[in-house]
């Protein structure tokens, strides 16, 4: 069918803010679907809250609303814009629950909107279990014995029926949020009354547990036609039982003959047929590893994380084409944007192996439970292309950025402690860690029948990290011949890997591999294995006899930010993608190095050439020596990018923006304070210790409190307040270990209103787009305070003062690009805390607000513009009449056990923007998708923990302010009607208690006084 | 071991020895973009003669089963391969790849820069290797090895209740057409290219199928006068070779492909429903569309790709052919129903006479 011409307008609902289960690649797939209708000729208007993301930038929709995703919000818009159609299966569970709600309103029919892509009815069929199930009988296909129940006892009588153990799977809610596996009475009881809870409709479906099946995942198409597609089959490495977001993933299926392959792409596309999807479509089966036997687990009617994964696996773009399906163009009518010249109706066949491995956040969470099970808990992913699976593997490893000592070595240093009896205990739980306790119980001698038995992964895959092993101890003490370095670069070990285990240098290795025909080359990913001529400047690295990557010539190399972690989100993905803009506007073509399949970045149609790499110095430097760029921009990729700099300019490599030189006087403790003290700037006095003793010493100099934190930091790592000296003895292990080497500072704490400015510098003058004040008070961390923009707090001096201040810095570093300046106002007093020189987690939202691509005119500085050629006046950019906020929103739900109170270590996985005419109305609108609070419509008790009721300050301040205030005490009744929870502590039972019940009960909470005094001050109630 | 891959361009491929180790032999060499199902590749007929090259880079990985071949034995003169995987755990495998290889005296190679080789044959288009233990010249992968029509002992299945009687022509069948061809009231009687006319209709059959086979349509012009008789006179369906020997039949023409297809992932868009379908595929040889014209044939389906020539049909008559292999094995399961079909027309076709 050619497209429909009966509709115009169309609406995309976006994700929202990024949370767990819920992360950039939504943004991916809106920004795609969004530029794909345009193509098309339709008009998009585009409504997500989240300022971070590419899809919110104009150029992608007509219109773009930077709203709450609320009903009453949609419904405005709805009004107002009075579309023909609305797209709701491209932002995730959020966009498909607000459609859901937008119908049951009747607003849709009463506009005569259309859903697009999926029927109310599918949408339904597919996420109601118990309609599913039905439709699953109908169609023969064999799910888990199961029952939706909507209490307590009839789900532990089902159980007892069908025998433990049971998944418990809440409806309707994000990432499998609230499910888990019950062995027994006792913790159905706990997971099912959670489950309960946290599900919209207070259903949950309990049934059998196929743990340890093999889990496959098809990423199916579906036209208005009925033709139908698998764009990729996945086979998870964790058997079932840990969530898919969580699996190490592997593309396409490795161990399923073409008979069990074949069956299960017939039930993927009969479900999809019988569903009537007009899209893309998630089917995740269940393959029993003895038997013909398998199940169906669920369906996802819409794009999804995996489909994200899909389409950077194979190259073929699904959110793309679900959109053009949409509209009504059939899939043998859409050309394959990969080859050009053949259609989009084809089953693409990879000629390489990808691999994906979650990244958690457990590094900044050291006391979360790392358990893995059915409720996600990752907060990014990357992905690596390979030959084996064994290369694809190491290189997803390497690409991870998490532990540079496991990475490398592949062994944890804390298993050699371990028996191998206890790590064949360890491994029985899945965990973050588990890989790597893999390999360290393959190199203590457990076999792989062993490890299959405790594990019950599949030996297939066991017996490749084995190879792995055993090739780390040929390259520990075999002969070093070009022959063993070859057969260990094809199983994925780089310079690096090898040094950590043999002395010998990058030349001998370079020598070695010189001996050898086969060497390291790049292969482009085309859909089609070869079969068809292609160009897609798509490239991933291999040992082979041919490369088919030719230098571009007249290049700059982006260093992209890797895997979304907290601290380093999507904002980075967001700069980096405008750096490349900026960098094709000015005539040069972009070359992109990444290793996030989730991101806008890491799509072939950005840059000129993609290499989908892991961001390590030896990956980094093979294409640098291939592609011989003008330079590398280093400014955007977050601390991932800027981590790389020392080691590319000893390398030779030209640094783009700010010098090494100036990066080291901001990095680097002393020389940022020589130049501070140089160039009279209040800061917070301190030092730096390299041990206990040291940093007492200094802190009893400073007086208590002060702040402690390692140099070389992203989103605080490893920071805190303390205020004692005992309290300093417990922070100083973790953080000593966190510093890897690099010393610590120790520094004065000083009580004041935080803020902080991204400056834009020619090397000569700076250009301040707006100064940022943090709502919260200084030691919490600026990604997780509200930020208001224009300051609403702040004299006209102070403002004078911090404008100054980020000139003279910038001048003095001779910064080119961006950097990002952090100040507390005390006093009248103006103190630098913290520079970052580079891109902030701010750049997207100061970019919409002041409608100027920051990162774009920052890259062009960086190319040799001056301010004045951007027609940018040195000083403080005009400040809008409106008021903007900047929220956190925070994942606490999906990771039971994390630390929650507000502190300098950052916690938030995600953030949304709420404008006004006034600082109220703007924090009203910001509140919704953050908080999950409705300032104007508060009901019930406002229960605090028995901390903030000691602080009469706090009390009474919410009580003047009209709240019924109430302590909360361990085991409490819990109130009919809580409006909000204050815990601004996380340490002790109650703390922990009243957080863990307000998150099932999903009631707001506020883990800091600052911010709900903030929010709260009676002269902001209404 | 080393082992030498040499092509009829020159171009020589250095890999190790797996499969026969000892093995030497010269073939035509193709390539095939299935991921799964390299047993009923390696053993379908239609791959005599021919060294196969996976573009997939790991094969091997869930070993030999029972019940999977296409045919008794490995029919491929060889194997390319960029890893072949040592170790087998699946619960249905018999023996490891290599293993049944070596069993079979099939020689292969592995370490392959498998992607270079299919880009080459993308260019050159097929062409002749050979695969040696020894450096050789390659003018000895230039020489022509002429394919020679296989004969098949006729293998005759029963079953209950013989309402239907298929007799199935046999030019190197894959076993998966004669088990789809079979079900309790079709009886299936596999005949050789020798088969006349007579021979086949002493049988009484009720359907004639042209199985797919190895070579050049053309080798088989002795056939198709029997071919233009069966028409006349029963349902007559075509897989392949079969398609292309129904196509020569009625004065359409056939030509070599540059490379041919050979995956599990071509679409093919039935021009009649509009209905598309993604089907397996192994043909080097395929139908002109602009020679079907002049014929009473029509075309019913193309390749959405390349618009080859999929499927024929004989207006007014039960008489139709594909180019797929609708009886997957490997690949989908997305046009089994012609199978159905096919004995839909031969009742229609009763009630007809």
């Amino acid at each position: 069918m050619p497209k429909r011409t009966d509709i115009n307008k169309i609406v995309i609902i976006g994700s929202g803010p990024i949370v767990i289960g819920q992360a950039a690649e939504f943004d991916y797939a809106g920004s795609q679907a969004c530029l794909s209708l345009r193509e098309e000729g339709y008009q998009v208007i585009l409504v997500n809250s989240n300022p971070a993301t590419i899809m919110t930038d104009d150029e992608i929709a007509n219109k773009v609303y930077l709203e709450p995703l609320t009903v009453p919000s949609l419904k405005k818009i709805l009004i107002k814009e009075r579309p023909d159609a609305i797209l709701p299966t491209l932002g995730g569970q959020t966009g498909l629950n607000l459609a859901v709600e937008l119908s049951k309103d009747g607003i849709l029919d009463k506009l005569n909107i259309e859903l697009l892509g999926t029927s109310l009815k599918t949408i339904n069929q597919a996420e109601d279990r118990e309609q599913f199930k039905d439709l699953m009988e109908t169609l023969h296909q064999p799910i888990p014995a199961s029952k939706t129940v909507y209490d307590l006892q009839t789900g532990i009588q089902f159980a007892h029926q069908i025998d433990y153990p049971v998944i418990i799977r809440p409806a309707y809610t994000l990432g499998g949020t609230g499910g888990g596996i019950a062995h027994n009475d006792a913790e159905m009881t706990t997971i099912l009354n959670r489950g309960l809870t946290m599900s919209p409709s207070t259903e949950c479906l309990v049934e059998k547990s196929i743990a340890g099946y093999k889990e496959i995942e098809f990423e199916v198409m579906r036209d208005h036609h009925g033709s139908s597609i698998i764009v990729t089959g996945m086979e998870n490495f964790d058997p079932v039982g840990v969530h898919t977001g969580d699996s190490i993933v592997f593309a396409p299926t490795q161990t399923l003959t073409d008979k069990e392959y074949q069956r299960l792409r017939d039930a993927s596309l009969t479900i999809v047929d019988a569903l009537k999807i007009e899209g893309g479509c998630n089917v995740q089966l269940a393959q029993d590893p003895f038997s013909e036997n398998y199940y169906v687990i669920e369906v996802n009617p819409r794009v999804s994380r995996s489909s994200a994964l899909a389409s950077k696996a194979t190259g073929y773009p699904i959110a793309k084409i679900a959109a053009k399906i949409a509209v009504g163009l059939n899939l043998d009518e859409i050309i394959n944007p990969i080859t050009q010249t053949t259609f989009a109706m084809f089953e693409p066949a990879l000629d390489y192996v990808v691999a994906k491995i979650p990244r958690f956040a457990f590094d900044k969470f050291t006391n979360a439970d790392r358990k893995l099970g059915t409720q996600m808990k990752a907060t990014g992913e990357v992905m690596a292309i390979g030959s084996t699976i064994e290369e694809a593997l190491l290189k997803a490893v390497q690409s991870l950025e998490l532990d540079k000592q496991a990475q490398v070595n592949l062994i944890p240093a804390y298993t050699s402690n371990l028996s191998l009896g206890e790590l064949l205990e360890r491994i029985q739980t899945p965990t973050d860690y588990r890989l790597f306790e893999l390999f360290a119980a393959i190199g203590k001698g457990a076999t792989i029948q062993q490890i299959n038995r405790s594990t019950q992964i599949d030996l297939y895959f066991l017996s490749k990290l084995e190879n792995i092993i055993k090739m780390q101890q040929k390259l520990t003490d075999g002969l070093l011949s070009a022959d063993l370095v070859l057969d260990a670069r094809k199983l994925g070990f780089n310079n690096t890997m090898i040094k950590a285990v043999r002395s010998v240098t990058d030349n001998e290795l370079a020598k070695l591999d010189g001996m050898e025909d086969e060497r390291t080359v790049y292969k482009m990913v085309d859909t089609c294995a070869a079969e068809f001529e292609s160009t897609t400047p798509y490239y991933y690295s291999t040992i082979g006899s041919e490369n088919e990557s030719h230098p571009l010539g007249n290049s700059i190399v982006v260093i992209g930010a890797g895997p979304i972690r907290i601290g380093q989100g999507v904002e980075f993905d967001y700069a980096t993608v405008h750096c490349v803009k900026a960098i094709q506007a000015a005539g040069y073509n972009a070359i992109i190095i990444n290793n996030n399949p989730e991101t806008v970045s890491t799509d072939f149609s950005i840059s000129d050439k993609l290499y989908f790499e892991p961001l390590d110095i030896d990956s980094v430097m093979n294409v640098i020596n291939l592609e011989q760029p003008i330079g590398v921009i280093v400014e955007f990729g977050g601390q991932t990018a800027i981590n790389l700099t020392e080691a590319l300019t000893q390398n030779g490599v030209t640094i783009l923006g700010t010098s090494m030189h100036g990066i080291e006087q901001t990095e680097n403790r002393h020389d940022f304070e020589e130049l501070l003290i140089n160039q009279k700037i209040d800061h917070p006095k301190g030092d730096t210790a390299t041990n206990a003793e040291q940093a007492h010493e200094i802190a009893d100099e400073l007086g208590f409190p002060v702040l402690v934190r390692p140099s070389f930091v992203l989103g605080g790592k490893g920071m805190a307040v303390v205020d004692n000296d005992a309290e300093l003895d417990e922070y100083l292990v973790p953080a000593l270990k966190a510093s890897h080497g690099e010393p610590l500072l120790i520094d004065q704490y000083i009580h004041g209103i935080e803020c902080e400015v991204d400056i834009l510098s020619d090397g000569h003058q700076v250009f301040v787009p707006g100064i940022m004040e943090h709502l919260e008070g200084s030691g919490i961390h600026s990604g997780d305070s509200i930020a208001m923009y224009p300051p609403q707090h702040l004299s006209a001096e102070t403002q004078d003062k911090i404008v100054a201040i980020a000139t003279k810095i910038g001048q003095q570093v001779h910064a080119v690009g961006m950097m990002n300046i952090q100040f507390i106002a005390a006093n009248d007093t103006v103190y630098v805390i913290e520079v970052n020189p580079r891109a902030s987690r701010t750049v997207p939202f100061m970019s919409k607000i002041t409608k100027l691509h920051l990162a774009q005119l920052a890259t062009q500085l960086i190319l040799g513009k001056s301010l004045s050629d951007l027609g940018l006046n040195p000083g403080l950019y005009p400040e809008p009449t409106k008021v903007y906020v900047k929220a956190p929103v925070f994942s606490f739900a999906k990771l039971p056990g994390a630390p929650t109170a507000l502190s300098p270590e950052m916690k938030s996985t995600g953030e949304d923007i709420g404008s006004g005419n006034s600082l109220p109305e703007a924090l009203h609108n910001a509140l919704f998708d953050s908080y999950h609070i409705d300032t104007n419509d508060l009901h019930g008790v406002v229960l605090i923990s028995e901390f903030d009721a000691h602080d009469d300050h706090v009390e009474s301040k919410l009580k003047s302010a009209g709240f019924n205030v109430q302590p909360y005490q361990v085991d409490m009744v819990w109130p009919s009607e809580v409006a909000f929870v204050l815990a601004s502590q996380d340490e002790t039972s109650d703390q922990k208690q009243l957080v863990a019940k307000a998150l099932s009960h999903q009631v707001p909470v506020f883990t800091a006084q600052d911010t709900v005094l903030g929010i709260f001050q009676p002269q902001l109630i209404k | 071991m080393k082992k030498y891959l040499t092509l009829e361009n020159g171009d020589v491929f250095v890999g190790t020895a797996c499969g026969d180790l000892a093995g030497e032999i010269d073939g035509e060499l193709v390539f095939t973009t299935s991921m799964t199902g390299y047993q009923e590749t390696l053993t379908d007929p239609s791959y005599k003669n021919q060294i196969i090259t996976f573009t997939y880079p790991l094969i091997g990985n869930y070993g030999i089963s029972l019940g999977t071949n296409q045919s008794d034995t490995v029919e491929a003169a060889a194997v390319v391969v960029k890893e072949m995987t040592d170790q087998v755990f699946h619960y249905q495998s018999v023996i490891s790849l290599d293993a049944y290889l070596k069993q079979s005296k099939v020689p292969a190679i592995s370490g392959i820069d498998t992607r270079r080789l299919t880009k080459i044959i993308r260019q050159y288009g097929t062409m002749k290797a050979s695969l040696t233990n020894q450096p050789i010249d390659a003018n000895r992968a230039a020489n022509e090895h002429q394919a020679s029509i296989i004969k098949m002992a006729s293998l005759s299945t029963t079953s209950d209740k013989k309402i239907d009687h298929v007799v199935l022509v046999d030019f190197g069948v894959k076993d998966n057409i004669v088990r789809s061809m079979q079900r309790p009231g079709v009886d299936v009687t596999v005949v050789t290219p020798e088969s006349t006319f007579e021979d086949i209709v002493n049988l009484h059959p009720t359907g004639v199928l042209l199985s797919n086979g190895p070579g050049d349509p053309k080798d088989y012009s002795n056939f198709l006068p029997v071919i233009q008789q069966l028409q006349a006179r029963f349902p007559v369906f075509g897989i392949c070779l079969g398609h292309q020997l129904l196509a020569l039949a009625n004065g359409a023409q056939t030509y070599k492909m540059t490379f041919g297809h050979r995956g599990i992932n071509h679409p093919v868009k039935n021009l009649e429903t509009g209905d598309i379908f993604i089907t397996s595929q192994n043909h080097g040889y395929a139908v002109d569309f602009d020679s079907v014209k002049s014929t009473p044939l029509k075309v019913t389906a193309l390749e959405v790709n390349d618009k080859t020539v999929e499927g024929l049909r004989y207006p007014g008559r039960p008489v139709f052919s594909v180019q797929y292999h609708p009886e997957a094995a490997p690949g989908p399961h997305d046009a089994t129903q012609l199978f159905d079909h096919f004995i839909d027309l031969m009742h229609t076709n009763e009630e007809v006479h």
